[in-house]
């Protein structure tokens, strides 16, 4: 075992990789155009709360489908606190927004972290549901067609920066360079806490709970942290979802979100703490690409005039374009059959390891317990045996 | 007052039945299987559609039921082959995705085949009346046929898990794999089976239903977490735990969902109708949280 965690960078060339990837994000808006811009900011926040996520499903083992809640509830805490047309400074909105989301996380992680498994799944799931509900039925966040809301303002010590004052192409700017902020923090925060005894011991659990246990640790608290924790994170994805979009349905709550992060995670690979980012950017990236594509065969079908393949290949161009979701299916299918560990695990035999160090671990617990249930055997039979002598 | 009363209390046994097929189909493939399949809603829409078609084709909603169940099976025995064997001994996660995957990629195909419209499908002109039941109360004819429907399939589906040799079998296989392959028994052969029947129960649910709701995109994705819930209350893996499981949530959902809404009295904001709409969910965390081998049966 070595002092790093296994979910981080275990060289100084990886940290300095990770250090370029930081500044070429940094870089691309002064080369990329404003929809560019826009887009990758939305990759950014899926990339922070794939990595809020990812405390839960790498970090400690635990699926939940409950976790779309947290980020989904703090964007509607901003419509709250800061309604359309009353916009208030980010400083009162982002406390606001984490505070409620780690509430809820505290309340619904003591309660389901009572279950384990295909159960803790369900009442994920059934939280999940029942915040979806809240925003769905009444109407306190705007019902089921969602709301507008006024944009936390970007100040400090007195000084507003109003994206409206800078010049047309650059008004994204103050946007993504604070989420880009926040991701980078996101991030560093998360490497640091699994670099901790209280990170190596969510590592304990994820990969043997009972020794963990056994060992004294109080699992179930360590649970409930770490979940907390992650509500928290997703808190502030939620909050930027809001920074960014000035928007919020209920969709945002849904467990679909959640599935969706689970594959960025998956996609990325969930061996390493970085998966997530590199998850979240690669699938934004796919499917931009899946369109380009799409249109590209499109004008290049219809380019062949009226001939069968021309249409075939127009056809297929119009479901790369149009049919977002299926190449999602799609992607997700082909991760979990082909590329089991993300796109962090290609060529790396780092996760083999983690994973043979797991199945070490239940095998010897299996090996010990079969050991003893053949001793038991064994004495019993010889007792047997001398009974009949006897 | 009575009459509404009445009419939705069996609307709730009638959706609870729909709700039964969906989720002892679940139930079993969890329980012998052992994969979360989120992508069973879908299967529902797929049967949903799937009598849409043949009756837009042929006319005729008795035909559109077997081959509804035939093409539950058919798609069932794919689906176990192809993809759902090889993740029995995967993570969750794992086995999530795949589904949430499969639940795209069936509404995408729905979308490409049929379009994102709604349809509605017409009842049996046979069927189309109402039966009188008391003089001032009288429920509509298919409504009945789609309780005795359900009815028959449910004691069918009881009868052949808990009572005959290949239930047995079943049930054995979710015991203990090892021992059931030990014995010489194809355990490969009895998740087919499960999986295949699961699949056809739920498309035979979507196509008894089709005519009540008619059919929309994502018409399943509400079923299944609830069909979820009946599943954890009826206890997990129990055919008869989710029998009477589904008839209590069918009930409670229903009557909280009709009268939920005259809940709404003055500044609660609607709070008091959205815990209507909830109460299944509450009554599910309450049931894992006191007694997580569920209410039923509680063969865990």
């Amino acid at each position: 075992m070595t002092d790093a965690s296994r979910m981080l960078p275990r060289s100084v060339v990886g940290w300095i990789g990770l250090g370029l990837g930081a500044l070429v994000l940094a870089g691309l808006p002064f080369v990329a155009s404003a929809y560019y811009v826009g887009l990758i900011t939305k990759a950014m926040i899926a990339a922070m709360f794939a990595l809020s996520l990812h405390l839960l499903v790498g970090g400690t083992g635990l699926v939940s489908l409950g976790h779309g809640a947290f980020y989904g509830l703090a964007a509607y805490v901003v419509y709250l606190v800061s309604p359309e047309g009353a916009p208030r400074p980010i400083w009162m909105t982002l406390p606001a927004a984490i505070t409620m989301a780690s509430l809820a996380a505290l309340l619904i992680g003591a309660l389901s972290l009572r279950t384990t498994g295909f159960f803790f799944l369900m009442v994920t799931l059934a939280f999940g549901q029942m915040i979806f509900f809240v925003f769905h039925d009444t109407k306190l966040g705007g019902g089921t067609d969602g709301a507008y809301l006024g944009k936390p303002l970007l100040s400090a010590f007195g000084l507003v920066l109003d994206p409206l004052s800078l010049p047309r192409s650059k008004r994204g700017w103050p946007v993504y360079y604070a989420v880009l902020f926040q991701l980078i923090a996101v991030y560093l925060f998360l490497a640091y806490l699994l670099s901790t005894l209280f990170g190596r011991t969510l590592e304990g659990i994820r990969i043997n709970e009972h020794r963990m246990r056994a060992l004294g640790f109080n699992t179930y608290a360590y649970k409930v942290a770490a979940f907390t924790i992650a509500g928290l994170l997703a808190g502030i994805a939620g909050h930027a979802w809001s920074l960014h979009t000035g928007f919020v349905n209920p969709e945002l709550v849904g467990w679909h979100k959640s599935a969706e992060a689970l594959l960025m995670i998956l996609l990325g690979g969930i061996n390493s703490l970085i998966g997530a980012v590199v998850g979240a950017l690669a699938y934004t990236a796919l499917g931009e690409f899946a369109q380009a594509a799409g249109a590209y065969l499109s004008a290049f079908g219809s380019s062949l005039g009226d001939s069968v393949a021309g249409r075939r290949i127009v056809a297929v161009g119009h479901v790369l374009s149009e049919r977002k979701l299926l190449i999602e299916g799609i992607v997700i299918l082909l991760t979990v059959l082909v590329l089991r560990n993300g796109i962090t695990g290609i060529g790396n035999r780092g996760w083999q390891e983690g994973l043979a160090v797991k199945n070490v671990a239940d095998d010897e617990c299996d090996d010990a317990r079969h050991r003893s249930a053949a001793e038991d055997g064994r004495k019993r039979i010889s007792r047997i045996g001398a009974r009949g002598n006897g | 007052m009575l009459p509404t009363l009445f009419s939705q209390l069996l609307n709730g046994i009638q959706y609870g039945l729909l709700l039964f097929l969906i989720a002892s189909g679940l139930t079993l493939i969890f329980g012998v299987l052992g994969v979360i399949n989120l992508a069973h809603g879908s299967l529902f829409m797929l049967g949903a559609y799937t009598a849409f078609l043949v009756v837009r084709a042929a006319g005729s909603l008795w035909l559109a039921l077997p081959v509804a169940i035939v093409f539950g099976a058919i798609l069932g025995v794919l689906l176990e082959r192809l993809l759902f064997r090889h993740f029995y001994r995967r993570e969750h996660l794992d086995q999530v995705l795949l589904t949430f995957a499969l639940i795209l990629i069936f509404e995408e195909v729905r979308s490409l085949v049929v379009g994102n419209d709604f349809h509605a499908v017409p009842v049996p002109a046979a069927l189309d009346f109402s039966v009188p039941v008391t003089s001032g109360f009288s429920y509509a004819a298919y409504r009945f046929v789609v309780i005795g429907v359900c009815l028959a399939l449910a004691l069918l589906l009881i009868w052949w898990v808990e009572r005959t040799r290949l239930g047995a079998t079943i049930r054995a296989v979710a015991e203990n794999r090892e021992m059931v392959d030990v014995l010489g028994i194809d355990a490969s052969r009895v998740h087919l089976t499960v999986f295949a029947v699961g699949t056809a129960l739920a498309m035979t649910a979507g196509a008894l239903a089709a005519p009540l709701t008619s059919v929309y995109p994502n018409m399943g994705d509400g079923l299944l977490i609830i069909s979820f819930v009946v599943v954890v209350i009826g206890g997990l893996g129990s055919v008869s735990g989710a029998f009477w499981s589904a008839l209590l949530i069918g009930l409670i959902d229903t009557l909280g969902k009709a009268y939920g809404p005259s809940l709404d009295v003055g500044g609660t904001g609607g709070l008091l109708a959205a815990a209507a709409s909830m109460s299944v969910y509450i009554l599910m965390v309450v049931v894992l949280l006191l007694r997580p081998s569920g209410l039923f049966g509680g063969r865990a």
